[in-house]
């Protein structure tokens, strides 16, 4: 195993490790943490909830948005739940159930130790978050309630109505606010990080932009979290927030931070389709609705009835037939391509025949239309304004849509990458999700990276590394400040002829047709040759109006376009590189006889990790063997 | 579809604003409000003029981000609706269509249509939490909490805070945006401790800032994108009256070796 890549997994048993790992670790004197100062960048569930338990630690603190509250960070828009492995239904669940299901889910492309103790902290969370206030439903007799959430057989999932991201968030956000109340904590909205400071090889320090003034300044610290969320947007369209990014990692790749997996990216099964060109973003329908509604496409092809008209023997509730056992409920990757594939044989309906129907008929015949509008009301009516099309009456039309990236920085057991001092925490590292992630699980990792981990791993560094006072005006600093401030003129000294968000579109429509939900060599190796055209381009023909010394929306697109630009030829090449099929990542040369992943386990069960080695330079791919000790490689069958 | 836009348009914090006229035309009625002006925006940086400002992010109605004051109406004339989920096909191909920045004292202009909100955060720095630090915590099913409770509470926690309460209020209150927290927090059993204190805090804070006092209008409610009730006011200033009758000073800790 390269020396850059080592995992720090704790040793003894699986179930033993982290509480081993927790009393090994070195502490920091409480009058001492007042001197050491914490970066935090992101202010979602992971960014937010590390903010303020490492505040109320005693360290010193600031945390970074790009948004003007840390409220909005795009955890917000999490529908469905979270999990945990409570038991609270007696089904059947464990900690272990949790773990083996996660790493199961992820195709084998996980690690181990990271996911196991994923699963107990996820213990945790939930009575953080209820002393927090987070209104969870419940029962009539006052106890929590749960469901049942994309591809899981017990129910194992916490929820808040259709909003559980909003109200987990919103429990992080007040106790940062309260930090900030008490001075223990700095909040620095419309901010955005431009790069990473490091010194003798550590990270030290940020180079931000007040997006108000547009100010370029410095922070120097002892500790750099970077909670910067996924990069999904590299594809245009997709369910993220517009300003979600990848320039905070990117910037950090750049300068020496391994990236992993970037090619795993999850394309989500319920959305709703694209209903033009001028379409911004890509709008999730929560997969709990998969719960009770039921997936179908005409038997025939081109079939242009309206659905009430197509009589049930001429329907094809294909996930049922191909998946008796989980159904409707078969996992994402799995969804998403059985919808592609039936659209791809002409049998897709709705304009442009790119979608599927969800259909709540029998459900709402069997429990009354009462029970799904207390259980869906709003996504339901999310739908119809979206689409001018009521769910209660007809069938929605759903079709899969970039959702997640599992992919992210490299980090090690204590979420550190491969540059000392830089912890990376949520969707912005690639951790525990393997090739896949389940449902209602990304909220768990979020909050159990920032409640749970990080606040231990961070003071364990502080504890055992000897850092020298810096401030920002060390020369590191200063060459930084003037970089992105270069880099800024340069981009509004093209004056061009074509808009930033051309350009993103351009770049998104290749990555979907070259490197969505199927992949092959020659899609790929043509991606990789036109991306850097289209780079290129940009570089001479971007329009960027306006000046760097004020709010300038198109100059902060503009600098998050060009990354997405650099990101996408890594994302292609990671997986063309990736010689199999795994989870979300289908090679079309990869399969079994009957159409599923085709994993290589003993050509590929590793983490690819990439590293920069200079502009115009092929990074170096670096290997993590993945052992499995306790689950036992299997082919996932959902059948 | 066609529409002549009328847009406020402010360099600058303390710039002066006037409206400008654009058209927008080829809109389609499957175009959300913002769809509509970023197509107005790749417009006017083709011709060389500056876009238009606008606060957004999520486009899925629960951010917050978003929000404008279309023809006077915060966030436009549908209904319990955000600006980002308002959809072209409501208006009439040919309408003028008018769009401002929140207008409150207590939410200065940036740039065109943004503000800032920050007065918001504070507000709930001041008390808009219940204390319980990392790790400490019970388990979760030992604090037993009425489903209509929890409702209740998800009701109230629903708000988005996008700052249409404000922008609606004639007064420029922010009762709605603060009650909606107080509520939430205020019937759940793990929020009692702290009942008193918060709504002391939470209003002074809300003093400071410069918003207004309620004397409801329940324009609020009527702007508000998540409907959030007016019983959240009655219920604040319940709380209130009854904090400012029982609080006494905090005691002194005493050490004692
Ligand atoms: C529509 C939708 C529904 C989902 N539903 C579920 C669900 O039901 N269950 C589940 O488990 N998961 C769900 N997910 C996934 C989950 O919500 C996310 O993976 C998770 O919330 C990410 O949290 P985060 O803290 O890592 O990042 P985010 O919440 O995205 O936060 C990123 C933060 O970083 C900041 N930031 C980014 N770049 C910079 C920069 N350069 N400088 C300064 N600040 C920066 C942003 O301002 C923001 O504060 C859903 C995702 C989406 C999109």
């Amino acid at each position: 195993m390269s020396a850059r890549l080592d995992a720090r997994i704790p040793g003894g048993p699986i179930a033993e490790k982290w509480d081993r790992h927790k009393f090994e670790m070195k502490l920091v004197n409480p009058a001492n943490k007042r001197k050491h100062t914490i970066l935090v960048v992101g202010s979602g569930l992971a960014g937010a909830s590390a903010a303020a338990s490492r505040a109320a630690l005693g360290y010193q603190g600031k945390c970074f948005c790009f948004q003007d509250s840390p409220r909005r960070a795009h955890s917000i828009a999490a529908q469905g739940g979270i999990n945990a492995a409570k038991n609270y239904q007696n089904d059947g669940d464990s900690v272990y159930r949790l773990f083996y299901d996660t790493v199961k889910g992820g195709d084998f492309r996980s690690r181990e130790a990271n996911v196991y103790r994923l699963a107990q902290t996820s213990l945790n969370i939930i009575d953080q978050c209820v002393a927090q206030g987070v209104p969870f439903a419940r029962e009539y007799g006052g106890l929590l309630a749960n469901r049942s959430f994309g591809g899981a057989q017990v129910s194992r999932t916490f929820y808040a109505r259709g909003q559980t991201g909003q109200q987990l968030l919103l429990g992080a956000y007040q106790a940062l606010e309260r930090q900030v109340g008490l001075g223990h904590l700095r909040m620095y909205p419309r901010t955005e990080m431009l790069d990473l400071v490091l010194i003798d090889g550590r990270a030290r320090g940020i180079v931000v932009r007040d997006l108000v003034t547009g100010e370029v300044t410095s922070h120097a610290a002892d500790v750099v979290v970077l909670a910067t969320g996924g990069y999904g947007n590299v594809f245009y369209l997709s369910t993220n927030a517009k300003g979600s990014n990848c320039t905070a990692i990117w910037r950090a790749y750049k300068r020496g931070a391994g990236f992993a997996n970037p090619c795993f990216t999850q394309i989500h099964p319920t959305c709703i389709p694209q209903s033009g060109e001028h379409q911004s973003k890509l709008t999730l329908m929560s997969e709990s609705l998969r719960n009770d509604g039921r997936v179908w496409v005409p038997k025939q092809k081109g079939d242009a009835r309206p659905p009430n008209q197509i009589p049930e023997a001429e329907r094809d509730y294909y996930l049922e037939r191909k998946y008796p056992s989980f159904g409707n409920l078969s996992p994402r990757d799995i969804a998403s391509r059985a919808a592609k594939e039936v659209c791809d044989e002409g049998r897709g309906v709705g304009p442009g025949g790119r979608g599927v129907y969800l259909d709540f008929a029998d459900a709402i015949k069997r429990l009354g239309e009462h029970t799904i509008r207390e259980r869906y009301g709003n996504l339901f009516e999310m739908y119809e304004r979206i689409t001018a099309e009521n769910p209660y009456r007809v069938p929605m039309r759903i079709y899969p849509a970039v959702h997640y990236t599992m992919g992210g920085l490299w980090v090690d057991y204590n979420l550190m990458s491969t540059i000392p001092g830089l912890h990376v925490a949520g969707e912005a590292n690639f951790s525990d999700h393997g090739a896949n992630r389940l449902g209602a699980s990304a909220l768990m990792q979020g909050l159990a990276d920032g409640y749970f981990v990080i606040p231990y791993t961070v003071g364990d560094y502080i504890g055992s590394t000897k850092l020298e006072r810096v401030d920002a005006s060390h020369p590191a600093f200063t060459d930084a400040e003037r970089a992105v401030s270069e880099r800024t003129a340069t981009l509004l000294a093209i004056e061009g002829k074509r808009t930033v968000d051309s350009f993103h579109r351009e770049l998104g429509k290749v990555m979907w047709d070259y490197c969505g939900m199927a992949r092959n060599e020659t899609g790929l190796t043509h991606a990789l040759e036109i991306i850097p055209q289209i780079r290129d381009e940009f570089w001479r023909n971007v329009d960027v109006p306006g000046s760097a010394a004020e709010l300038n929306q198109a100059l902060e697109k503009a600098g998050r376009v060009a990354d997405f630009l650099e990101l996408g030829e890594l994302i292609c090449r990671d997986a063309l590189e990736r010689r199999e099929s795994c989870g979300a990542h289908f090679r079309e040369e990869f399969e079994t006889p009957d159409g599923e992943a085709l994993r290589d386990d003993a050509h590929f069960s590793h983490v690819a990790v990439w590293q920069y080695r200079g502009e115009n330079q092929t990074p170096e791919r670096l290997e993590e063997p993945l052992e499995f000790e306790n689950v036992h490689l299997s082919q996932r069958s959902y059948k | 579809m066609k529409f002549t836009l009328h847009v406020w348009r402010q360099a600058g914090p303390t710039a002066a604003g006037a409206f400008s006229t654009y058209e927008a035309t080829d809109i389609s009625g499957d175009m959300s409000f913002l769809e509509m002006m970023d197509a107005v925006n790749e417009s006017l940086i083709e011709r060389g003029e500056q876009p238009v400002a606008f606060d957004h992010d999520c486009r899925e109605g629960i951010c917050g981000m978003c929000g404008m004051m279309i023809n006077g109406i915060a966030h436009g004339p549908m209904r319990a609706t955000a600006t980002c989920q308002l959809f072209m096909r409501h208006f009439t191909d040919g309408d003028a269509i008018y769009i401002e920045p929140w207008r409150a004292r207590a939410f200065p202009v940036i740039k065109d249509l943004v503000v800032d909100r920050s007065a918001f955060d504070r507000v709930i720095a001041a008390g808009g939490y219940i204390t319980a630090p990392t790790g400490g915590a019970r388990d979760a099913n030992t604090i037993l909490v009425s489903k209509s409770d929890a409702d209740d509470a998800m009701d109230a926690a629903a708000c988005i805070g996008c700052g249409a309460c404000v922008a609606a209020c004639p007064n420029g209150s922010a009762s709605l945006f603060a009650g909606a927290k107080i509520a939430h927090l205020g019937v759940l059993p793990q929020g009692q401790a702290e009942r008193r204190q918060r709504v002391l805090r939470m209003i002074a804070q809300m003093d400071e800032e410069a918003f207004g006092g309620c004397t409801w209008h329940g324009e609020c409610h009527e702007a508000c994108p998540k409907a959030i009730s007016l019983d959240v006011i009655a219920r604040m200033n319940g709380d209130y009256l009854r904090a400012l009758w029982t609080t006494h000073e905090e005691k002194q800790e005493q050490g004692a070796g």
